[in-house]
């Protein structure tokens, strides 16, 4: 086992300077309600003769931005001299994409606007993927990339791609800096962009002649975005209406999506709950944002949720949704979805409203003030008496529960259970830390079986689907999070796209911990090879179980991190606590799981949620003469 | 499906056009005509696109449009109540012989000869798209060997205008 030595790590003197610094680590309920300023709070400063490359850096100090992480290369190479005095923290990755995804998970666990950044060419292709990610999932992201020269561009000069146009269908907007003067304004506009209204990544490309140009910077700039005005205060007519179909619903439900978390609207949330008795379900994007133990909770809904969350929604007669978006993984075949509900559908984004399901009352706004509302206005109806009881509503779901609760069977071939594993790690580690999955069965296991206790505990890549999202992200959040544990839950086949970015956690001094949840195969694709494909299990053994390559305890260690193994049930909770032991390092422990356990439930990919199966061949007895 | 006229007021600047057309292919929509040109203030240009769509999901379309950072407002024409123009230039084939029934024609319709060479004259037509496609059916046994349509302009009568508004005093 090795670990690398403090005195080799070149962040040392960074962590002193950062440890010099007020706290940066604020309330993300606190910094989410108030990131809508117009224009950043900071003080002015008088105009003073810099390089192009040095107001970008003054830009982002003038922004609050406390840490960047990128790669640099030829055409953003100006931008790098500022930043190296700067106050800035740069945190140099080993892969485009992991700047990316940590920008993210920066940006999930603070509420902050998380940025990154990049040269020209395969730099910013490399942004790709993680910006298309923070575009599914809203996340408030900055990119920034260098582009070759204003006279340059169009010439199929080396590391050149359009980038901008590239990245025109998956960010919110993208800007290209056509002169020197520009940056403040741009960049204070596309952090006002990618933070206020749906969150989003908006990309900031910058040619190298712009970064070299001499300019003044002066702060704060005007910013002008006469087209941008995002409806944040719902309209009371629809708030009223809202809440008269809440008093009279007998069989409602509070379908909460990630809206609910970037509004810092978590308490609002539970408030009405409360005060209404409606049962909640909370999707992939919302998990925390309402207490998994809350007796109201009836879990995720969707292809892998709980019987009772999809049942609730299927056979509701009124569908609230705060934030959520009726994606096509949480309604299955959608001409069959909740056939009987009315739908109360609040977004801050109009454009969702009545995409897939026609909202019957469309209520556009930021989930804050919706709920604020909403608990204003069902106050009033229950005063006048009105409120339906939803006794027999509860003991129907109560009874589903009961009967078809998350579980699994342990394996036959007696190995280790992964759904176990990830059980015993949210049990011993406790409801304080973050977890950070990647994409597939460890992802679904990790929604269903930690339980998720507060607000932005769990990051996840829902929209996209993007194996490969959870080291740098988890990386991301305990850069922004130093004080709070976080565990990446990953997957054979997700920890082998992105771990190289465990050598920058290593050098950087960002101990976060990998549990592989190492089944040897992709582990999900199986599964449907399993079900769907006759288990002909094409081109989905891995042969991390079968050869061991990688070894990823040896992996681990080369990557300057601490490499631990756990094969069997009996070690789980001793591997869990030593990892838990270890805070000067990064760890990572292989947990050698069978290859055979399945997600369940599930609604297969175009059916209704009507047909979903409790496991394998089992389909709940739902008591249809009940409804 | 039904043609929709959309006058969509955006910012003038770089690769607006981009932006907005390409929402409409990525949304599986094609764009029957489009025609991009300034307006009274020279911050804001104004698109005509001519979509077929069904009303739900061209209301996404528009909603995804309001989106777009660089545009300011959208309005749906109503043809009853809007003025619709297309420009139409044509090279048609008119020799001695058939130079009088062409002009005619040209004559019948309002149209203009812009351009004479010995064997073609070039007419220049503007009105709805039904009147050129009238002109056009009457220009054709005389042989078309060119030609060229605009997108479809379009405005609403009466005196109110859509350019009017806070948001566009901003731009």
């Amino acid at each position: 086992m090795t670990r690398p030595t403090p005195e080799t790590l070149a962040h040392t003197a960074r962590r002193a300077r950062a440890a010099a610094e007020p706290a940066s680590d604020v309330d993300p309920a606190t910094t989410r309600a108030a990131a809508s300023p117009a224009t950043p709070a900071v003080r002015p400063t008088a105009p003073a003769q810099v390089s192009g490359a040095g107001s970008l850096v003054r830009s982002l100090e003038a922004l609050g931005v406390d840490v960047v992480f990128g790669i640099p290369g030829g055409a953003i190479l100006p931008a790098y001299d500022p930043l190296y005095d700067s106050t800035v923290r740069h945190i140099l990755v080993r892969h485009e994409q992991g700047a990316g995804h940590a920008a993210t998970g920066y940006a999930q666990a603070t509420g902050k606007v998380g940025v990154c950044i990049a040269t020209s060419g395969p730099g910013a292709t490399n942004l790709v993927t993680p910006i298309a990610d923070a575009y599914m999932d809203s996340v408030a992201m900055v990119a920034i990339t260098g582009q070759v020269a204003r006279p340059s561009i169009g010439t199929d000069a080396f590391q050149e791609a359009d980038i901008q146009g590239i990245t025109l269908p998956i960010t919110k907007h993208n800007f290209l800096v056509q002169s020197a003067e520009e940056i403040p304004q741009v960049l204070a506009e596309a952090f006002h962009l990618a933070s206020t209204g749906r969150p989003g990544p908006v990309l900031v490309d910058i040619p190298k002649d712009v970064l070299q140009a001499s300019t003044t910077f002066a702060w704060p700039p005007t910013l002008d975005l006469p087209g941008y005005r995002p409806t944040l205060h719902p309209h009371g007519k629809q708030i009223r209406e809202a809440a008269r179909l809440m008093a009279a619903a007998r069989r409602p439900v509070l379908y909460v999506g990630g809206g609910v978390l970037k509004a810092g609207a978590t308490d609002g949330l539970r408030q009405l709950a409360e005060l209404t008795g409606i049962p909640v379900v909370t999707t992939l994007m919302a998990l925390g944002a309402f207490p998994d133990s809350h007796a109201q909770h009836l879990g995720m809904p969707g292809m892998h949720g709980t019987v009772a969350a999809v049942y609730g929604l299927q056979k509701a007669d009124l569908i609230v949704a705060l934030g959520a978006r009726f994606d096509d993984r949480v309604t299955g075949k959608l001409d069959s979805f909740a056939p009987d509900a009315s739908v109360v559908h609040a977004d801050i984004d109009p454009a969702e409203i009545g995409k897939n399901r026609h909202a019957d009352v469309p209520i556009v706004g930021d989930a804050k003030h919706v709920i604020d509302e909403l608990i204003a206005a069902v106050t009033v109806e229950r005063s006048t008496g009105r409120g339906a009881d939803l006794g027999d509503w509860w003991t129907q779901l109560n009874d589903l529960r009961d009967r078809y609760p998350l579980g699994y069977d342990e394996p036959a071939d007696g190995t280790l259970s992964p759904q176990y594993v990830i059980k015993r790690l949210g049990e011993i580690v406790g409801p304080d830390a973050i977890f950070v999955a990647g994409v597939g069965q460890h992802q679904m296991w990790a929604s269903q079986f930690i339980s998720y206790e507060k607000p932005y505990t769990w990051l996840n890549s829902g929209g996209l689907g993007t194996m490969g999202y959870a080291v740098p992200a988890a990386m991301g959040a305990k850069v922004g999070k130093p004080d709070t544990v976080v565990w990446a839950v990953d997957g054979d086949g997700c920890f082998q796209m992105t771990n190289q970015e465990l050598a920058t956690c290593a050098l950087e001094g960002i101990p976060v911990k990998i549990a592989v949840i190492n089944n040897g195969n992709l582990g999900m694709v199986r599964q449907w090879q399993t079900l769907f494909y006759n288990e002909r299990y094409s081109n989905t053994e891995l042969g991390t179980h079968k050869h061991r390559i990688p070894d990823f305890v040896k992996l681990a260690e080369a990557l300057g991190c601490v490499g631990l193994r756990c094969e069997n049930a009996d070690d789980v909770d001793k591997t869990i606590a030593a990892a838990m032991e270890i805070n000067d390092a990064p760890v990572v422990i292989d947990f050698v799981v069978g290859k055979d356990a399945m997600v369940w439930p599930m609604v297969a990919a175009g059916t209704s949620n009507d047909e979903i199966m409790f496991a394998r061949g089992v389909r709940p007895a739902f008591d249809e003469d009940d409804i | 499906m039904t043609m929709h006229t959309l006058s969509v007021l955006v910012e003038n600047k770089p690769g607006v056009l981009a932006r907005v057309s390409g929402l409409f292919s990525r949304r599986g929509f094609n764009i029957d005509s489009l025609a991009v040109g300034e307006t009274e203030n020279p911050d804001v240009s104004r698109i005509t696109i001519v979509v077929n769509a069904e009303s739900s999901p061209l209301e996404q379309v528009t909603k995804q449009l309001n989106k777009l950072v660089n545009v300011l407002k959208i309005v749906e024409l109503d043809p009853q109540v809007s003025v619709a123009r297309e420009l139409l230039l044509v090279k048609v084939r008119a020799d001695r012989s058939a130079r009088a029934q062409v002009l005619e024609t040209v004559n019948l319709f309002r149209a203009r000869v812009v351009d004479v060479a010995p064997e073609t004259l070039t007419i220049e037509a503007t009105g709805t798209p039904d009147k050129l496609d009238a002109l056009l059916r009457d220009l054709e046994p005389f042989g078309i060997k060119e030609m060229v349509q605009s997108g479809l302009v379009a405005i609403g009568r009466g005196s109110r205008s859509i350019t009017a508004g806070p948001a566009l005093r901003a731009a």
